[in-house]
């Protein structure tokens, strides 16, 4: 059948494309592995130049794929099925980058692209170590360009082909029997990018983990080039910039994901320690761990061996996050991870042939690693470099066990385990010991001497530092008000610990800028990061433990709630127009508004009033249309932003009821008996009573609850019985109104008259039930200082990778 | 033996002690029947909405409070209590993972996960819907 309507041109031609990116990235492998084994000069070179041309070859064929795919969205393509699958007319152009990377296709290509681009400044910067390492990465390509090629090998589908078209997908759909299909209404637009990517962090925060995944395997190229070479110790030199720039490249590719969840998931903080959120950081400790064993060997010529090993496993572990991400095995217990598909058996494949090689490589060749016999002196800095980087990496291990365990043993052992009951805690309660022992010694380490340090000079040095820290410290666990209760004295100790370490890591780097460097910023990277660092690590360590939900509703729950819970429940119900106590802010729900283009999504406008200050402000968090033909929709949270906090708030449910309600509430000031009139019938305060002891509420002790009892007679003669109430907790008052929604009532019991004994009820009718929004508002104390330690962390690598290559040029030179 | 070689073996040896005390503490998941049998015990419960029963939730009354029956493979059922607000897309679901209790015959839910075909994923049969609809 003869199709109409079809752009078939650049669905072959990207095929093609993907199919000869596979084969030039095989032939520069095979080249560049036998320019690396040649015997003579000569011959190298022209393996090299075979290699050099089909590595090129196949960085352009990368480019263009994209460039297609591209172009096949951005013109709404909708035959192909990436275009249909992932994007729809309705969206604004500054999001069809994320549609190529909502696909596996796409993040696969955003690798191999970085891969690309790292390959290209290798070839022309690395000298000598170009062959070896170039076949390592070559190796990589061909291995990533097999995940996009889509073929098959009799009844075996390699890899996903991103130019399918729609009819090829769902080969047995009705609709393909016309030859003008796409004249249908369902291929005239696609199905949209899932709602939840639609935000501006999605366009650049994968991009940039990519090429902190990418970026791995340069160190990890290094290193099996050394091992393969014998050459063990001429790399070590020339492989540091790249290392700090992957581990400062890959924190920072972590940390954008980490704000993106905070803006725009709804589980209301940045790092749920999520299995895919785990799958990067590990990788990540582990690379920094294996950047301080380098410097530790380029200064003393100790940790060479660990420092293969951290490399080995760094690349490793990014291979197994791929696998544990889109292997579908984290699907109970993961939000974020992909759907299964048919490409375990090519995942575990890939893990496999790095693996086995480099392991082989490493255990044949480690008795001829140089190291030192003689010990190292405990009061050297190499030494505790060391510890450092042991814990980095023994914390990387147990997170990854943590993460991995339960579904990989399931799978085996066909058993049925899951993550704890408080899987986040079971993380904590480690890690939080983690971030002590790191905060310590990443305070003492710049003050310690390579080879040995006098204790005169280190304890002089260390010692004005560390009583700043102390006082700092004692200031915030005094009056910073953390009161961590949650999970036992123990952990808040652990907490205060904590704070001190980072604190400490924090005021001794830099100091040391000064008191160690003499000012000098130039050579100041190292402290600078570890600024950075500690900083983000005061950032986590206090807005996690000071989070605090405004909306709670503080044990208060109506009668028809069988069983009363004693938790604080995080979501409170707003009607419109009535002015709601939330912690330090009167809170209203004001209206909503679908502002934007294609009114998908829909904005509520919440007014916040500062109860002391009398400050005002309005947040809009707002609700998406979920896309992919779904119905309903997703919170996306909005915050307000202030120097030391952050109010952040989300809509968990609001009512369906699209009718503008213009009805506002009636204030009446009535005393016991009195009568009240509405539209459809009259309402009688039967009596207020304080503490009463038949309430459907539930009263803490030391709390006041004042209840007011209206007794409703409606015209139709239905009788109803209302019980608006007022909470005191402290000083602090809360109103809980009733709500008779068959008579469209909503009934608030806002004051008591104490000289007169009136109450004031308010009254609101509507035509409809009265419009609500339930709120979820937390506020997060310093949240900015994990986002400013993020970029001084990232600040400090960026000096470090400059003043290496410097280093390097001038001994070049 | 040196001091590093030292310090590695105490490390190791506190990281194998932290995962064996993990491993203890793991939870299962369970299905309705095999976790009335650990009532009071915390599981997670696979199952899925069963749509022929009322789903009950007011936002205006309460918005931490969501019952509705669940229904795993084995075509039992529970009561749902979960004390939180509906996730959107609730009655789309496809599958829950339910994490919390059996409690006097219900089960008291702490929190779930989602599998929707819409969150995150595509779902061919879904996206094949939407091809053979007409309209």
């Amino acid at each position: 059948m003869n199709f109409i309507g079809e752009h078939i041109l650049p669905g072959s031609l990207g095929h093609f494309l993907t199919v000869f990116s596979f084969v030039a990235s095989l032939i520069a492998t095979i080249a560049y592995f036998k320019s690396a084994n040649a015997k003579s000069a000569d011959i190298a070179v022209s393996w090299k130049r075979l290699a050099r041309i089909s590595f090129i070859a196949e960085c352009v064929s990368v480019f263009s794929i994209f460039i297609i795919i591209y172009y096949i969205i951005s013109t709404h393509k909708f035959e192909y099925l990436y275009a249909w699958n992932h994007s729809n007319r309705e969206l604004s152009a500054k999001y069809l980058f994320s549609c190529i990377w909502e696909a596996q296709e796409g993040s696969f290509l955003l690798w191999t692209i970085w891969h690309c681009v790292l390959g290209l400044i290798l070839m022309f910067r690395s000298g000598k170590w170009e062959a070896p390492v170039m076949t390592v990465i070559s190796f990589a390509q061909v291995c990533l360009a097999t995940m996009i090629i889509g073929l098959y090998f009799g009844s075996t589908k390699i890899g996903i082909n991103p130019f399918l078209l729609v009819r090829q997908y769902f080969q047995d759909a009705p609709i393909f029997n016309s030859a003008d299909y796409l004249s249908l209404p369902q291929m005239k637009n696609g199905q949209g990018l899932n709602q939840l990517l639609q935000n501006y962090w999605m366009v650049i925060h994968p991009p940039i983990l990519f090429l902190g995944f990418a970026s791995t395997i340069v160190p990890f190229a290094y290193a099996m080039a050394g091992l393969w070479k014998k050459d063990f110790t001429g790399w070590t030199k020339v492989a540091l910039p790249w290392t700090l720039f992957s581990a400062g490249i890959l924190g920072l590719g972590i940390m954008m994901g980490a704000a993106w969840a905070y803006e725009s998931l709804t589980f209301g903080g940045f790092w749920a320690w999520d299995p895919v959120e785990n799958a990067s950081l590990v990788p990540w400790l582990v690379m920094v761990a294996g950047l301080h064993t380098l410097v530790i060997y380029n200064s003393t010529g100790h940790s060479l061996r660990a420092t293969y090993l951290f490399f080995i496993v760094s690349f490793f572990l990014i291979l197994f996050s791929t696998f544990l991400t889109r292997s579908g095995i984290l699907g109970d217990s993961s939000v974020h991870a992909f759907v299964e598909n048919d490409m375990n058996l090519q995942l575990i494949s890939l893990m496999a042939v790095f693996l086995i090689p480099a392991t082989i490589l490493f255990a044949s060749r480690f008795k001829k690693i140089p190291h030192i016999v003689k010990e190292e002196s405990s009061y050297s800095r190499e030494f505790w470099m060391f510890i450092g980087a042991l814990v980095l990496f023994l914390a990387a291990l147990v997170i990854t066990w943590q993460t991995s365990f339960t579904p990989i043993y399931n799978k085996i052992a066909g058993k049925t385990t899951a993550a704890p009951e408080d899987p986040e805690f079971a993380y904590n309660k480690i890690q939080i010991f983690v971030v002590v022992v790191l905060g310590v010694l990443t305070a003492i380490g710049q003050y310690l001497k390579y080879k040995d340090t006098t204790r005169g000079y280190f304890i002089k040095k260390i010692g004005l530092p560390f009583i700043i820290a102390l006082v700092l410290s004692l200031l915030i666990s005094f009056f910073g008000g953390i009161n961590f209760y949650k999970h036992g004295a123990g952990f808040l100790g652990a907490i205060h610990l904590a704070i001190f370490a980072s604190v400490y890591a924090i005021v001794a780097n830099a100091y040391y800028i000064w008191g160690g460097l003499n000012g000098k910023l130039k050579a100041a990277g190292a402290s600078i990061a570890h600024v950075g660092f500690g900083l983000m690590l005061l950032g986590i360590l206090i807005s996690s433990a000071k989070k605090d939900v405004l909306s709670k509703n503080n044990g208060i729950l109506l009668a028809f709630d069988p069983s009363q819970k004693q938790d604080p429940m995080e979501n409170m119900t707003l009607p419109k127009g009535l002015r709601t106590d939330m912690g330090n802010y009167w809170v209203t729900y004001d209206n909503k508004d679908s502002a934007n283009e294609y009114g998908n999504i829909t904005y509520f406008k919440i007014n916040f009033e500062q109860k002391k200050t009398g400050e005002k402000f309005s947040l809009y968090p707002n609700f998406i249309k979920a896309t992919k033909g779904q119905q309903g929709a997703s919170g996306n949270p909005d915050s307000r932003h202030y120097w030391d906090k952050d109010i952040f708030s989300y809509v968990s449910a609001s009512s369906a009821d699209d009718v503008n309600d213009t009805a506002q509430f009636k204030k009446y000031t009535v005393k016991v008996k009195d009568t009240i009139f509405y539209s459809k019938g009259y309402m009688i305060l039967n009596d207020v009573s304080l503490n009463p002891t038949n309430t459907k509420h539930k009263i803490n002790p030391n709390d006041t609850l004042i209840v007011a009892d209206l007794s409703i007679v409606a015209n139709d003669s239905m009788k109803y019985r209302s019980t608006p109430a007022i909470y005191w907790k402290g000083v602090n008052s809360r109103l809980i109104f009733d709500t008779i929604f068959a008579q469209d009532l909503a009934i608030g019991f806002t004051s008591v008259e104490n000289s007169t004994h009136a109450v004031e009820i308010q009254v609101k009718e509507s035509a409809k039930m009265v419009p609500f929004v339930s709120l979820k508002v937390y506020e997060f104390p310093h949240i900015n200082l994990l986002w400013t330690g993020t970029i001084v962390m990232v600040i400090g690598f960026a000096m470090s990778v400059r003043r290496r290559l410097s280093i390097i040029r001038a001994s070049a030179a | 033996m040196k001091k590093t070689h030292i310090a590695i073996l105490v490390l190791i040896a506190a990281a194998i002690g932290v995962l064996i005390s993990f491993t203890g503490n793991l939870s299962t998941y369970e299905t309705v029947a095999s976790a009335r049998q650990k009532e009071g015990k915390f599981v997670r419960l696979i199952a899925k909405v069963d749509k022929t029963q009322p789903i009950e939730y007011d936002a205006a009354k309460n918005p931490n409070y969501l019952v509705f029956t669940a229904i795993d493979t084995l075509g039992n059922t529970t009561r749902v209590v979960f004390y939180n607000s509906k996730p959107p897309d609730f009655e789309k679901s496809e599958r829950l993972v339910l994490n919390g209790k059996m409690k006097n015959g219900q089960f008291e839910c702490k929190d779930m996960l989602m599998k929707c075909p819409s969150k995150y994923k595509d779902d061919p049969n879904v996206a094949k819907k939407n091809l053979t609809i007409t309209n």
